[in-house]
């Protein structure tokens, strides 16, 4: 029977005619993606930089990076007459004269905040549920890379602008290089090209960094990160059917084609809205920079006030000796603390291999509760990286709720370092309660044994010394695990879904069962096409799997030992708290 | 005879050349009234000041006292607390009545300042040379280390005149000298735009910079794309 | 020796579900219309130049309509498959072997190993010093560069017009920004800031006595810390209550006393504001009387010198 021809069916040809690719876009088409919500946080991020990227093209083809004076002549009244530099004279009238400009310019900025933002919620996400483990740390330090280049990336954006805002964070900048100890006049003196304001080839090499060089940058880190997650594949969380070997969710085409797109579409979406609804960075009520001049309240973008927060807080003393100055202030917010933070950051792998004494590739993720302890350093390092970034607006603190300005300051000069060991601690205990009421409900379970009584009804078994009887482990051979068994069936399904019915060979399937198994003390028996069996090497049935009325069935002739219920222990005190809490409950009720 | 004659005129002449002086008297009068009842707790009853507690007020002239009380910077609560812009503890005319009280010490007259005469682009420039190191460079107020600093978003001209030249609590004052009467009517017109600044970017949120522009990305912006990804994606394993 | 069976790489169906919803797809529809509309509207506003509200509004609402109807299509029209994928192990310890074999290989009849190996780490040592060499060539332009300073004995003192300007023109209590006559007003040794206090309450160190005229002192504007413009003078009104004079940099809020030669008394800066002496000329008008008591700005290794 001829198929009936489809409009689509032109457009594979040609794909297959001039490259031969079509066995490259079948895997790209069946391409499996978990799709957990959370895992789409890093598209986020990819899709900001697309229009980062497009609306970035057009801001260049208006900006001038120039210092050179000019009088501003514009519409906007009170710049009537400033001399300011062609950089901010040129934002200005884009913003005031040309059509749509505005909306673009502040897209531009929007998505640069949001950009930052979901690269940070999506290493949180990283983090915590160890996905940098095997083979991902690599793919994990790209990352971490382009959050760097993404904060530098920024910083220059909207330095671009030579307002007085951000003219006021560029000396600082200038500052924080200098006060790197021993070279830092030097290197200071060679990025700026003179000593500040520098010499008038900073605005076009900015420029030139801000859009080419660090985009081009991204861009291919960007493109590496996404061969690599193709090359390993994405991690995904535990679940039925779900195995260290596999990969379980919905293929790339239609489904998760279309509901990609859509994000992108939405991100799209909201930073347009906020381009067009919410200001951002009007710098003609800011005005242009001045050596001489400052304003009150200026602050960095969001994604660098860890760094102002450190900058405030650091006490104000430099070694000196023999009249060098070793280690100028800011060196200590500037430099050394984000230093520390990202060197943190890039060392977590090895760290976490050395910690866990685990070398193997992970393909399922850990749900936080399931690590206390990475889960409570990493709450303990983001907590410290919080607090400092919070102490960058203690004086909005103390002018909105008159709370000392000094004294909070002194007071976390010392609480950044108590504070994140509290977190630390108090983070571990709570998901160590969570941890041990969800995972393995039956090992280690505490309650009563009930045996149901012939006439209905149950008789609570008590054992003669008061406890609750225990379940014994059994002797004999150790039985499968549900692991195997997921294996045994994702091999079977494999095959059998994958074959025509005449080419189906029985011993095939057999020794392809018995791979899955992994070649340990166990091996699959095929007696027919609906199922399996799994032995032990001395012959001894463990479990039956038989593929009826649509679903595998498995039954199990040994339990599987680390499935069996221990003897009972002492229920924790939360779970104590959570019954007294059911039972109060069920008293109010009516 | 004449002589009488000629006391009348002459006091006659005299109540009619200061007409102002009776009516000048009542508001004086009506003063010190409420002076006593309200300030000489902390100023002393002959508005010499009281050691330790609250400065003389004698000298210091109508420009002061009209500044405070009109923007209910004083009373103050207690002595030795910051003056805050407050709600006005006195009823005009009743603030007319101790600006003229403490007037009569003689001092500084009220300054005018008409923004109408100012020029909108001298007075930003002036704005940001001299005073947005403390009120931030759109008035929004802001802190200089151990005191907080106003915004300006209720100061009248004249009570920006009156700041200006007088420099209240901790700010330092700009002699005629050094802010000349049109500079002034320049500041004055600066700081009513400052009230509506053109926010054509859309909602101003402040004002303020990267603050409030980084808590809109991430409770607007961050929020609505994780509330659209929790959408779109799957929120279990199953 | 394991072989493959066709496609184990591909992902298999697991289950398969056709949502055959008309009321979805003419949802679909609906929404790219409006779309669609939303879009001309903002073509339509961009032609007669409307406010950037409008034409956020409209092109945000189109991207939000499409983006609903490519979730809707993606989750409730097109089918909906759970596939598993079975992943072969990522090493490859045949290949890995051939590879070792290979780069080994690289190797066959080199006798003089250690020596090759030698030579080529003291290459590696000069070649990173020579990349850093510019670095430290820049030493003494830098330092020079820094040390520049437009402030000398006899240059006037000029207000933000340029105007020549006495103690008289500040009141008790003000401050003025000033610069050198003539100089760029943009080299961050240029900036000064003048405050004028009473004369009793100056407290300056011996040698510097002279520098304040009639309670005037002047000090480098630019902070010793990061560099900001320490835009901020604190002057009591009242004295006996109030937080002494000051000056203060907005940025990270050092705060330096004009009374004892710019001693910093709070905040991060950890070099007092460099002071500049000041001079009277015939007419009463403010001269520098030398240069600036210390290097302007931000600190580095030399600063001190």
């Amino acid at each position: 029977m001829i198929p009936r021809p489809h409009p689509t069916d032109d457009a594979v040809r040609f794909v297959d005619d001039r490259l031969g690719a079509s066995k490259a876009v079948k895997k790209a088409l069946r391409y499996v993606f978990p799709d957990h919500w959370s895992f789409m946080l890093g598209e986020i991020a990819l899709y900001c930089f697309a229009v980062l990227v497009a609306t970035g093209i057009f801001l260049a083809l208006f900006y001038s990076p120039s210092d050179s004076d000019v009088i501003y002549r514009g519409v906007y009244e009170p710049l009537r007459g400033a001399e300011v530099s062609e950089s901010f004279g040129s934002v200005v009238n884009l913003s005031f004269d040309v059509p749509a400009g505005l909306l673009i310019r502040q897209t531009h900025h929007w998505a640069a905040d949001v950009f930052v933002a979901a690269i940070v919620l999506h290493l949180l996400r990283v983090f915590f549920t160890a996905a940098f483990r095997k083979p991902r740390d690599v793919n994990y330090f790209v990352g971490v890379t382009m959050l760097g280049l993404a904060l530098v990336e920024g910083f220059l954006g909207y330095s671009l602008v030579d307002d007085l805002l951000s003219g006021m964070g560029l000396v600082i900048a200038y500052s924080v290089l200098m006060s790197v100890p021993l070279i830092g006049a030097q290197a200071a003196v060679l990025v700026w090209g003179d000593a500040w304001p520098g010499s008038p080839e900073l605005w076009p090499r900015m420029f030139i960094v801000h859009v080419l060089v660090i985009p081009l940058i991204l861009g291919g880190l960007i493109a590496t990160h996404l061969t690599m997650i193709m090359r390993h594949h994405h991690t995904q969380f535990r679940g039925p059917r779900r195995t260290e070997h596999n990969v379980v969710g919905t293929p790339l085409w239609p489904a998760y084609a279309l509901r990609s797109l859509g994000l992108a579409a939405a991100v799209v979406a909201v930073l347009v809205l906020l381009g067009g609804l919410v200001q951002i960075n009007p710098i003609w009520e800011w005005g242009p920079y001045h050596t001489a001049d400052a304003t009150n309240g200026a602050q960095p973008d969001w994604y660098l006030g860890w760094l102002i927060g450190g900058l405030r807080l650091v006490f104000g003393y430099e070694p000196v000796v023999f009249g060098y100055t070793l280690v100028p202030n800011p060196f200590w917010g500037g430099v050394a603390f984000p230093l520390v933070v990202f060197g943190i950051l890039y060392a977590w792998p090895w760290l976490d291999r050395r910690r866990e004494r685990d070398q193997a590739h992970h393909q399922l993720l850990d749900l936080p509760r399931d690590n206390p302890r990475r889960t409570a350093l990493g709450a303990a390092l983001f907590a410290w990286v919080a607090i400092v970034f919070f102490v960058g607006a203690l004086d909005r603190i103390y002018f909105l709720l008159g709370v000392p300005y000094e004294g909070q300051i002194w007071f976390w000069r010392f609480g950044i370092f108590v504070v994140p060991v509290l977190v630390y601690f108090v983070v571990r205990r709570v998901t160590t309660e969570l941890s041990v009421g969800r995972a393995r409900v039956l090992r280690g379970w505490y309650g009563q044994t009930v045996r149901r009584a012939p006439g209905g009804g149950f008789e609570v078994l008590t054992p003669p010394d008061g406890a609750a009887p225990s379940v014994p482990a059994p002797e004999g051979p150790k039985g499968v695990t549900d692991t195997e068994l997921g294996r045994v069936i994702n091999a079977l399904t494999a095959t059998l879904n994958d074959q025509r019915p005449e080419r189906l060979d029985v011993d095939r399937l057999q020794s392809l069962v018995t791979d899955s198994l992994g070649g340990e003390e166990k091996l699959a028996v095929v007696p027919d096409l609906n199922g399996a069996q799994v032995l032990d090497t001395r012959g001894e049935r463990l479990a039956d799997i038989r593929f009826a009325g649509g679903a595998w069935t498995v039954e199990r002739a040994v339990p599987a030992r680390d499935e069996l219920p221990a003897s009972p222990r002492e229920p924790t005190r939360g779970e104590k708290a959570r019954a007294r809490a059911r039972g109060a409950w069920r008293k109010l009720r009516p | 005879m004449a002589a009488l004659a000629f006391l009348c005129a002459a006091l006659w002449l005299l109540g009619v050349s200061s007409p102002q002086s009776g009516a000048q008297g009542d508001l004086v009068q009506r003063g010190r009234a409420l002076y006593e009842d309200g300030c000489s707790s902390c100023h002393g009853l002959d508005a010499r000041g009281i050691a330790g507690r609250a400065p003389s007020l004698r000298g210091v002239g109508e420009q002061a006292a009209d500044f405070y009380l009109s923007t209910g910077r004083m009373p103050l609560d207690r002595p030795g607390a910051q003056p805050v812009r407050g709600e006005p503890a006195y009823p005009p005319d009743e603030i007319r009545a101790l600006v003229a009280f403490v007037g009569s010490f003689g001092g500084p007259r009220i300054p005018v300042a008409d923004p109408a005469r100012g020029n909108i682009a001298e007075g930003r420039e002036l704005f940001t040379e001299n005073c947005a190191g403390c009120h931030q460079v759109v008035g929004e107020g802001g802190m200089v280390t151990r005191a907080s600093v106003p915004d300006l978003k209720q100061a009248t001209p004249r009570q920006v005149a009156e700041a200006v030249r007088l420099g209240p609590y901790l700010m330092p004052p700009f002699s005629a000298r050094q802010l000349d009467q049109g500079q002034l009517d320049s500041v004055a017109r600066y700081v009513q735009y400052t009230k509506e600044p053109e926010d054509r970017g859309g909602w101003g949120i402040g004002h303020l910079g990267p603050i409030p522009e980084g808590m809109v990305a991430w409770l607007l912006g961050l929020v609505a794309l994780v509330l659209t990804i929790r959408l779109i994606g799957e929120r279990t394993t199953e | 020796m394991r072989r493959r069976p066709p496609g184990q790489d591909e992902a298999t169906t697991w289950e398969r579900e056709v949502p055959r919803s008309g009321v979805m797809e003419g949802l679909v529809a609906l929404l790219l219309a409006v779309a669609g509309v939303c879009a001309a509207a903002f073509a339509v506003l961009y032609v007669l130049d409307a406010s950037t509200q409008l034409l956020g509004l409209s092109l945000g609402l189109a991207f939000a309509a499409l983006a609903a109807a490519l979730v809707v299509a993606g989750k409730r029209v097109v089918p909906q498959e759970t596939a598993i994928l079975d992943k072969p192990p990522l090493p490859d310890p045949e290949e890995r072997e051939e590879v070792r074999e290979l780069v080994r290989d690289a190797g066959e009849g080199v006798s003089r190993r250690g020596l090759i190996v030698g030579a080529a780490g003291v290459a590696g040592c000069g070649l990173g010093a020579a990349l850093v060499l510019p670095i430290a060539s820049l030493g003494p332009g830098a330092d020079a560069r820094l040390a520049r300073t437009p402030w000398r004995r006899g240059r006037y003192l000029v207000d933000e017009e340029g105007e020549r300007f006495g103690p008289d023109d500040l009141a008790l209590g003000g401050f003025l920004t000033a610069f050198p006559e003539g100089a760029d007003k943009e080299e961050v040794g240029s900036p000064v800031i003048l405050a004028r206090l009473r004369s009793q309450e100056l407290d300056l160190p011996p040698e510097r006595r002279g520098w304040a005229q009639d309670g005037v002192v002047a000090y480098s504007k630019i902070c010793t810390h990061a560099g900001c413009a320490v835009a901020m003078f604190r002057y009591p009104l009242y004295p006996p209550q109030t937080p002494p004079p000051a000056l203060v940099c907005p940025c990270h809020y050092s705060t330096f006393d004009p009374r004892n030669g710019g001693e910093r008394t709070f905040g991060p800066a950890a070099r007092a504001l460099p002071q500049l002496p000041l001079m009277l000329d015939a007419q009463r008008r403010f001269v520098a009387g030398g240069p600036l008591s210390g290097r302007p700005g931000p600190s580095y290794l030399t600063v001190r010198k």
